[in-house]
């Protein structure tokens, strides 16, 4: 078998990715599993303290949006204290920011809704300017920046870009940018708290859903009751 | 630089269903079978044990075991007047990127056709006439029968250890089962699932409204079982993170649990993994295949000749593979001639939502087909006179969804996605929301194909596949009939609210929430080399040596989920290679 001259040689054609790689192998005569490993998810330093990503205004910035998309009330601590904005730092210095899924080949062209975005940029680029613009915005509106207008004020501005009623510049589509920054946010909220967000598993006590749980046998028979279930989580990264 | 490997009989291009299935016989009868994959290994033990899986943002929401765009997309348009654009981000065509393929996240509905479904234009020809299809239906039959295909629907439901109640054995129904399907030969190897508390809603309202519900079959196995290739698989434990995960028990059915631990005790058998194959290499005379060209994820480019290739890389890549190669005549819409592309169907759904007051539905105890289904208005089950549609849609009650992320969206029109209305919303919504899926059937159009994109390229500078498709009007008419269904049984259960939808109605766009992933056709099996790719053991017309695999294969798609029917054909193609194909080499059926 010519396994290793056919692995060794590296004319790197491929575009370079951070996608997770397995065994580049020709594998035979059985299955290769090794114990001791299991795949892991790949998480953006820094996990316990420092910014990954944003600047420290960018993060409180996204602690302020945050806030207002999911407040604090009686059925749950706030998206800012919940951890949402650490969350998205990490996300966005880790693959998902850099958009190592996306398709990014040109050209890139305006088309119909129903093709969906052509958007030349990664998550973290659109969260970079989408912030910009939105203080921008702020400092001509208000003359203050978002995270100083007040609770009403906040909501207006959201309203505005989730009706797409917001000009934000060319750089910007108004829309796409709520949607995203939303998508984020509550992630950031419902996700494992291995991804520095959801503290205490907040949101799932909020909703009565019980985590990293696999196995409901024993549950199913009680059809239409309410169960109760002390949630569990993988692993606690929030800060 | 390329790199020559040494011959072998048969090469598999993908390892997903239909490529481990094939690979296994054809092993099994000892023939030295290298299958190529694209993507990763992956196994139970290290990628998918219950401490990683239960992880929906990695998972489910970044689809981390999926295909990228990134790696290879498709460009898309509605219709040929439209430039195509490249599908950027996640879409609905979640596909598969490992050893395992799509089998290895899918949900695991595990079905098999209706007898019309492989004879949709005798059948419609003899019970309604001509007439009953609008213009430009492309509506052709299979060139097999749902009675050749049973075996093969037996043998691959023992591999893949399926639960379900029967409802028609040896020509007798059986109470409990669904009285529509084709006569099976014996039950399935195991029992149907606990239903849920939504699922039994839905059972005690059909049934009062006389129609004949039953558990939908399920790859999501009920109990402990040793398949028909002596592995083990484990019982389900509704853990809910089914659809889009690996299952860390053993329990889905799937190339992983079900066929490669046999596959990889075969001694003539080796997988070459994170390798593409970049297209099928010719003869000089053009009769037949001397291999295929790889390319590793190193970038270096290799050969691997062999005697027989079988192309199991999906629907999409499938006829990709077949015009990058050229194989086979590209169909043109403007003359309707040549057959690569042609007959694209997809899945018609239709949905009505709706939500309760004050249940505790306990959504997270779920599998990714945990469902009660009516055939009463799928396929030809119904009378169509005067309708102006074929096919129709089974209608059910699923409980796949319990997870936060992906539920906090669902909640009623009106109600705010942010800010505290949003948080009563969806507390509330979490526990009493319910969905009736219509999974509907789709008969291919003349203007909707595939071809090889002019501008946008993948990676390595080639012309990335184009989609034009919309929904034609057989969908339009039959979807907005399949809505009316679902909404009347959304009233009847109790839905304080209800929403419902045909997805037909609107243009179709492959980033549509709760849409299907089945995409169908392009490389089609028939009777007739001017309408179809593949004769009826999916053989190419054209060059003898190269079987396509996959729902590339069918002709138009039947109101199911699509894959046991593809893993039957994939036994079905086996034995015609064991038995006839490798003692007289050449067409096994005359053009
Ligand atoms: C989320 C989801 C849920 C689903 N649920 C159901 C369900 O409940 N019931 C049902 O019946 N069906 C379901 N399906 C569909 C089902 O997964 C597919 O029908 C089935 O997996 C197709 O099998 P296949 O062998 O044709 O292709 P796949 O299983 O997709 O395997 C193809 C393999 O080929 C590889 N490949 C592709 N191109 C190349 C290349 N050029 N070179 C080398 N390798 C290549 C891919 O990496 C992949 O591993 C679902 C699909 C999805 C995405
Ligand atoms: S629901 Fe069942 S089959 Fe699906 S992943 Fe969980 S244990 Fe496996």
């Amino acid at each position: 078998m010519q396994r290793r001259d056919f692995l060794s040689s590296a004319l790197a054609l491929a575009a370079a990715s951070t996608l997770p790689a397995a065994r580049a192998d020709v594998v035979s005569g059985g299955q290769p599993w090794e114990p001791g490993k299991a795949s892991v998810p790949p998480l953006a330093a820094p996990r316990q303290g420092g910014l990954a990503f944003f600047t420290q205004a960018e993060l409180d910035m996204a602690g302020a949006l945050a806030d207002r998309l999911i407040p604090a009330d009686d059925l749950s601590i706030g998206g800012k204290e919940a951890g949402c904005a650490v969350f998205i730092d990490r996300q966005l210095a880790g693959d998902y920011g850099k958009g190592a899924t996306l398709y990014r080949l040109g050209r890139f062209v305006k088309g119909t809704p129903e093709q969906g975005t052509q958007s030349p940029f990664t998550p973290a680029e659109r969260w970079r300017k989408g912030l910009a613009a939105i203080d921008a915005y702020c400092g001509r509106a208000y003359s203050k920046p978002f995270v100083q207008l007040d609770a009403s004020q906040q909501d207006d501005l959201l309203h505005a870009m989730e009706n797409g009623t917001l000009d934000l510049g060319r750089e910007v589509e108004t829309k796409e940018l709520f949607e995203q920054i939303l998508a984020n946010v509550r992630e950031g909220f419902f996700a494992d708290p291995l991804y520095g967000g959801n503290k205490n598993m907040a949101s799932w006590k909020m909703i009565g859903f019980p985590g990293a749980r696999y196995d409901f046998r024993d549950l199913i028979g009680k059809k239409g009751q309410k169960l109760q279930i002390i949630p569990t989580s993988l692993v606690d990264n929030t800060l | 630089m390329a790199h020559a490997r040494p011959k072998a009989d048969v090469v598999v291009i993908g390892l997903g269903w239909s490529g481990s299935v094939i690979a296994e016989e054809l092993a099994r009868a000892g023939l030295k079978v290298v299958a190529i994959e694209r993507g990763a290994w992956r196994d139970t033990a290290s990628d998918f044990p219950p401490s990683v899986d239960t992880d929906e943002l990695r998972w489910a929401t970044r689809k981390e075991i999926l295909q990228p765009p990134k790696l290879e997309t498709y460009t898309f348009r509605n219709n040929a007047s439209q430039q195509a654009l490249p599908v950027r981000e996640w879409s609905n065509l979640t596909l598969g990127y490992n050893v395992g393929g799509a089998g290895t996240h899918w949900a695991a509905a595990s079905w098999r056709f209706n007898p019309f479904d492989f004879q949709p234009y005798s059948k419609t020809i003899e019970r309604y006439g001509k007439g009953q299809l609008v213009p430009g239906l492309q509506v052709q039959d299979w060139g097999i029968t749902y009675d050749e295909l049973e075996p093969f629907y037996d043998r691959f439901e023992r591999i893949a250890g399926t639960s379900g109640q029967a409802g028609v054995v040896n020509g007798d129904i059986i109470p409990g089962g669904n009285p529509f399907e084709g006569s099976r030969s014996r039950g399935y190897p195991t029992p149907p699932l606990v239903p849920s508390r939504w699922n039994d809603i839905f059972t005690e309202k059909t049934t009062e409204m006389g129609y004949h519900p039953f558990p939908v079959p399920a790859g999501t196995i009920s109990r402990a079982y040793v398949n028909a290739l002596g592995v083990h698989m484990g019982p389900c434990t509704y853990c809910g993170y089914c659809q889009l995960f690996g299952c860390g028990n053993w329990s889905k059915s799937s190339p992983n649990a079900c066929v490669v631990p046999a596959l990889m005790r075969q001694p003539t058998f080796e997988v070459m993994t994170e390798t593409e194959v970049l297209h099928i290499n010719k003869s000089a005379d053009g009769k037949t295949a001397t291999g295929v060209s790889f390319i590793g994820k190193d970038g270096v480019v290799g050969e691997q000749p062999a005697d027989i290739v079988i192309v199991a890389a999906y629907q999409l890549d499938n006829v990709r593979l077949m015009l990058l190669s050229g194989i086979g005549q590209p169909y043109d819409p403007r003359t309707k001639q040549g057959v690569i592309g042609r007959n694209y169907s997809f899945q018609t759904l239709s949905y009505a939502y709706l939500w309760f007051e004050n249940e505790y539905l306990n959504p997270f105890i779920n599998t990714g087909c945990l469902a009660i289904q009516i055939d009463d208005f799928n396929a030809d089950n119904f009378d169509h006179t005067g309708l102006g549609f074929i096919g129709g849609a089974g209608i059910q009650s699923l409980s796949n969804n319990g997870l936060p992320i992906g539920m906090a969206g669902v909640l009623p029109k009106q109600a705010p996605a942010w800010g505290k209305g949003w948080k009563k919303a969806f507390q509330h919504s979490y526990q009493n929301w319910a969905m009736i899926q219509g999974q509907g059937t789709s008969y291919a159009h003349e203007a909707m194909y595939f071809d090889l994109d002019p501008t946008y390229k993948d990676n390595y500078g080639r012309p990335l596949m184009r989609m034009t498709f919309d929904y034609n009007l057989n969908d339009k008419r039959s979807g907005e009939f399949i809505r009316k269904q679902c909404e009347a049984i959304a009233h009847a259960v109790g839905g304080t609210q209800v929403e419902s939808y045909n997805f037909a109605n609107d243009h179709y766009t492959p980033f549509r929430a709760n849409d299907s992933s089945h995409t169908i056709g392009g490389v089609v099996m028939g009777t007739d080399p001017k309408t179809s790719a593949l004769n009826r053991y999916q053989q190419s017309w054209d060059v003898h040596n190269v079987f396509v695999l996959g729902a590339s294969s069918f002709p138009n798609n039947g109101g199911f989920n699509p894959t046991v029917t593809l893993g039957a054909l994939a036994l079905w193609t086996a034995k015609a290679i064991r038995e006839q194909y490798l003692h007289n080499p050449g067409p096994l059926v005359q053009a």
